[in-house]
């Protein structure tokens, strides 16, 4: 869609050019702003300041964000583990549905902060408990999208399944699951991004590595650039991870791209 | 053969609060022969469908096809909806396998029977896309290849070219026919259309509403094969005219009609 005459190379590009050009006028006047009124580093660090703080620290670096990677990983595959079955027991049986669902929104009413804490008290300060946090804060939309998807099927369709005579499980396994597929993804997608959050919390409560505990020990020796550091390449790893689930929609289920657009 | 006994349904409690919506349907229908239903909204057509298709099951009466009574969907029934409800993730050739694929006979002879369907159809050369990249007229010509893809002897159909179109409606009713030539079955087709139920038909049952029950059963004294350039004819209109007449009133005023 083009809606003013822009020459061509501009409107190619311009996609691209005009949030890069956007991105690059708030650097510079923050980076201008942040020199010409002299603002201490604690309280808003320049960006420059911040890729010089950041890079000195590469040694660490990777180490961190490999232990906030894995955390968000295993909380990632812990709620797809948890919520499919789920998904799979509330849409199949109303029963299941009226006592799981008050469950449900009930850990999601309790703050995860709050949780988190008394988590790493009774199972100690390992792995698990960052990853349960993960799990808590990112497993709710996924169920709902899944559950969601695994009704979504037309109802035609079900009844063309059964009067083939089909079982439950393949009416599941040939309809419904095929039929939530562009939910599930779009619930992947919601939680991927919460995970990154969830792993955060988790580290700020108890951790002794990842880019969660990088920020409050920075934050603790007033290294506030580091700290932007730290939040920037969250922001990235956010970023990335998302698209990873968008390209393995595209390359693993193009069709579902289509519904989901539809 | 099949044999619709006294069947009545209710949905929802019995007595209290539950709808009625077929009471005393008795209807036969002989090997090869098609029966078109029509009848205003919620006359209880569809429903009867789904009796005979053994989706739904009555709460009076009984379906018998072929001498045994219908508990469930069986293996020489297929059914077409309004809507084409194919698989989005599925080419054309695995939307029309998918009734061989659920009863486990997927093999070679149900795909050389698909192929010989989608070719009848004129589909042929789509077989390989998703349904996506169809009209709708050729997705619901996939979905009745569906439907006779494990060569049932009882073809439903619900509103079949009802999302359809005027032209492809009159087109698609006229291949069904050419279909219905090469490999006659029993047909049982719900239609809105005077029209086409009248073009299709045997015996057209007209139905009446709250409760659905049966008003008069027409038969059709058409030369076959049928086509719509016999809507001038005399006995075409006889038809339509007493069909509109049951459905509509006497002097075609009724109001409360819900047609």
């Amino acid at each position: 869609m083009q809606t003013t005459r822009a020459p061509g190379w501009f409107a190619a590009t311009r996609e691209f050019l005009i949030p890069i050009l956007a991105v690059g006028l708030l650097l510079a006047v923050w980076e201008i702003g942040v020199r010409l009124f002299g603002v201490p580093e604690y309280l808003l660090p320049a960006p420059s300041r911040i890729v010089v703080e950041t890079s000195a620290m590469r040694g660490q670096l990777g180490e961190h964000v490999f232990a906030t990677l894995r955390t968000i990983m295993f909380g990632f595959l812990l709620s797809i583990a948890v919520s499919f079955p789920l998904a799979v027991l509330i849409s199949s049986n109303r029963l299941v549905a009226d006592a799981v669902y008050p469950l449900l929104v009930l850990t999601q009413s309790v703050p995860k902060v709050a949780i988190a804490p008394i988590l790493v008290v009774i199972l100690g300060p390992t792995e698990l408990p960052r990853v349960i946090v993960t799990f808590l804060v990112a497993f709710f939309p996924l169920v709902i999208s899944m559950t969601t998807g695994l009704t979504a099927a037309p109802s035609e369709l079900i009844e063309l399944a059964r009067s083939c005579r089909a079982t439950k499980m393949q009416e599941l396994v040939r309809v419904r699951l095929p039929y939530s597929i562009p939910f599930v993804f779009s619930g992947l997608k919601a939680s991927i991004a919460l995970c990154v959050v969830g792993a955060v919390v988790g580290e700020f409560v108890a951790a002794e590595r990842g880019l969660g505990y990088l920020i409050t020990s920075a934050t603790a020796f007033f290294k506030v650039p580091v700290a932007f550091g730290a939040m920037l390449i969250l922001a990235a790893l956010g970023i990335a991870l998302f698209q990873l689930v968008v390209i393995v929609e595209r390359l693993v289920f193009p069709w579902a791209i289509a519904e989901e657009r539809h | 053969m099949i044999e619709i006994e006294n069947a009545g349904i209710v949905f929802g409690a019995a007595g209290a609060g539950g709808v009625r919506a077929l009471d005393g349907v008795n209807l036969s229908v002989i090997d090869r022969e098609i029966v078109t239903l029509v009848g205003p909204s919620g006359c209880g057509k569809s429903t009867l469908l789904r009796l005979v298709c053994g989706l739904l099951r009555p709460t009076e009466g009984r379906v018998v096809i072929n001498g045994e009574a219908v508990v469930g969907p069986r293996r020489d029934t297929g059914i077409v909806f309004q809507a084409p409800t194919l698989l989005p993730w599925a080419t054309i050739i695995e939307n029309v396998l998918f009734p061989s694929t659920i009863m486990g006979r997927a093999d070679e002879a149900a795909r050389r029977r698909a192929d010989e369907l989608l070719k009848v159809a004129g589909i042929a050369d789509f077989a390989q896309r998703r349904p996506r990249e169809l009209s709708g007229g050729m997705q619901q010509r996939a979905a009745i290849c569906r439907a006779l893809v494990h060569d049932p002897d009882i073809l439903l159909m619900d509103e079949p070219f009802g999302a359809l179109d005027a032209l492809t409606r009159e087109i698609m009713t006229i291949e069904l026919l050419r279909i219905w030539t090469r490999s006659p079955k029993t047909i049982v087709f719900v239609t809105h259309s005077i029209p086409e139920a009248v073009i299709l038909a045997d015996r057209v049952v007209v139905m009446s509403a709250r409760p659905g029950r049966i008003a008069e059963i027409i038969t059709i004294d058409l030369p076959r094969p049928r086509h719509f350039a016999m809507s001038g004819l005399s006995e075409f209109q006889r038809c339509t005219g007493r069909i509109r007449e049951l459905i509509f009133g006497e002097n075609g005023a009724r109001s409360d009609a819900d047609y």
